[in-house]
């Protein structure tokens, strides 16, 4: 079971806004995808290999050398909501310890 | 009642890469904002991340210059949290397997040697630089953003705020030579964050830590964990509780002042990246890097007093960086006598470079030349009054010494049959100089010496003149 408050805990870390009726509503939706994934989880797996990623490819490294020839800044920055000067304009955030590097 | 002091250290470290750590994007400082950005730096959708073996080989190099061992099969994991420095709204790290583990180095505090633990260290990327304007508003360059890093993470061995600043010494040392990194802290290639807690002698428990940030060189280090120790102390003493919380160092009072309390332990839901097949990192490519590593400075400074016969105050120094213990060397392979090469890299060259704002590399000086001029004093071809002009020439436009001095005519004058003439005319012309030697002034000699360097520009051998001098003075 999933409370409500863990719901509220993940809904503030996905920086998520939720009035208190659409807290019960995805407290429920969540329980039932966590009962789901329960019932996964009793799938007997000793001895099985985590799966991380379903390419079968392994030691895939690139070599360092830079590539220019992508969309310009001016093309990139056009996805973004404001710009200035070159750089993104973003609202302040205060920064509450979770941007470390 | 007494406490003993647990300092916890994490150094990230830029990797020396022309591109970033998971985007072929370039690296490089000074750019214009936004101008070495790609697809991936900006995390649109649907692209890929790809890791740079170059920066996991410079990672292995430190790793293995930190005596730690390099896992052999490893992943990459996302880290997550939302802040405008990170478009993706997570960052791709190492979180279940890190890069190596069991590191340590080993550190001298009063005389006293002692090993301090690494526990793991990992590679990561780096965040753009996000600068808060007015009005409520940021602004954010993702230049840095994916810039390859190394996470290096202490055990909890360090017990002073001395002890930390030794650490953080060796490790920039070591890792410079490896060549990895500039490591600069200046420069944000070598960044530090530290805990600190501490617990009555002999208590089992270790106390409640607390962060410290926004250190910028290792003396704040030292004198932010210093205060640190004193307040966490003085609370406990009042029967007052440390609380978890992350504190900043301001410079001007050298204090530490509240940031933030924790409350909880972050939650940054790590699970394992699925953009990047896992890699298998061969025992034959450890090795093969592990054959790369340059001699180790505590090595060489050892050889240097040891073999050489260098104080240790100067061998510490001649060790500081690759390029000055290198260029060193290369000045003994080219003849020099070590002591010489020694005084005239701690001193002038020194000076020089402070005075200029340079890097060794960033003069003209070459070993070669060093070498030469050395050469050139100790066979008394130039005056070291002279060598200090040619030193000047040779260091800011690499002019080759020997040919130099012979161009200006800067050679010593040794010749008694030249020198003598000159001496005797100048005691003709200065006879009061002579009745007050003669009066016992030793002054009036310094004047004489003074008088014939003068007159010789510079160039007569003092030790010569001295000797004629004294001989034509005790005629009269």
């Amino acid at each position: 079971m999933i409370s409500k408050d863990q719901v509220a805990h993940v809904a503030k870390l996905a920086r998520l806004s939720f009035s208190d009726a659409e807290l019960e509503q995805f407290t429920h939706q969540l329980d039932q995808i966590i009962a789901m994934e329960n019932e996964l989880a009793e799938v007997p797996t000793d001895g099985v290999t985590p799966t991380t990623q379903v390419s079968d490819e392994r030691n895939v490294f690139r070599a360092d050398v830079p590539v220019t020839d992508g969309p310009t800044r001016d093309q990139l920055l056009q996805n973004v909501p404001e710009s200035k000067d070159g750089l993104i304009k973003v609202p302040t955030i205060i920064d509450k310890g979770e941007a470390d590097a | 009642m007494n406490f003993e002091t647990t300092i916890g250290l994490e150094v990230h470290v830029e990797l020396k890469t022309k591109t970033k750590m998971f985007s072929p994007s370039p690296v490089a400082y000074g750019a214009e904002p936004n101008m070495n950005t790609n697809v991936i730096d900006f995390g649109f959708p649907g692209v890929l991340p790809t890791v740079n073996r170059e920066a996991y080989r410079l990672g292995i190099m430190v790793a293995l210059a930190l005596n730690a061992e390099v896992a052999t099969e490893t992943h990459f994991d996302r880290k997550n949290y939302f802040y405008p420095d990170n478009p993706k709204a997570y960052q791709i790290t190492q979180f279940e397997q890190p890069l190596a583990r069991n590191g340590w180095i080993e550190i001298e505090v009063g005389g006293k040697k002692k090993k301090i633990g690494i526990e793991e260290m990992h590679v990561e990327e780096d965040a753009g630089k996000n600068t808060h304007g007015d009005a409520g508003y940021s602004y954010v360059d993702l230049n840095r953003q994916g810039t390859p890093l190394i996470e290096i993470v202490s055990k909890p061995d360090i017990a002073s705020p001395e002890e930390a600043y030794a650490y953080l010494e060796k490790l920039r040392q070591t890792i410079q030579f490896t060549g990895a990194s500039d490591v600069k802290m200046e420069e944000g290639s070598m960044r530090v964050d530290t805990n600190i807690s501490i617990r009555p002698i002999g208590a089992d428990k270790l106390g409640t830590k607390t962060e410290l940030k926004n250190l910028n060189s290792f003396n704040y280090v030292r004198q932010g964990l210093d205060y640190e120790e004193k307040r966490q102390a003085e609370v406990l003493l009042s029967g007052g509780q440390i609380r978890q919380e992350t504190r900043r160092f301001d410079e001007t009072s050298g204090e530490t002042i509240l940031m933030r309390v924790k409350e909880g332990s972050d939650d940054y839901r790590y699970f394992p990246e699925p953009d990047i097949p896992p890699f298998d990192i061969s025992p034959e490519w450890i090795e093969e890097i592990g054959a790369k590593i340059p001699e180790m400075p505590d090595k060489r400074r050892a050889r240097y007093v040891g073999e050489l016969g260098i104080p240790e105050y100067d061998a510490n120094l001649l060790t500081d960086t690759k390029e000055m213990s290198d260029f060193f060397e290369a000045t003994l392979a080219a003849g020099a006598d070590p002591k010489l090469a020694s005084n005239w890299l701690m001193g002038e060259v020194n000076a020089f470079m402070n005075a200029h704002k340079l890097e060794l590399q960033q003069t003209k000086l070459t070993p070669a030349n060093l070498a030469t001029m050395i050469k050139l004093i100790q066979d008394g071809t130039i005056s070291s009054k002279i060598a200090k002009k040619v030193f000047q020439e040779t260091i800011q436009k690499g002019t080759e010494p020997e040919a130099w001095v012979k161009e200006k005519g800067l050679v010593q004058e040794s010749d008694p049959t030249v020198l003598t003439p000159i001496i005797t005319a100048i005691l003709d012309d200065n006879e009061q100089s002579i009745i007050d030697f003669q009066n016992g002034k030793d002054r009036a000699v310094g004047f004489l010496v003074g008088q014939i360097m003068k007159q010789t520009h510079g160039k007569a051998n003092p030790k010569v003149v001295n000797t004629i001098l004294m001989a034509e003075l005790n005629k009269r």
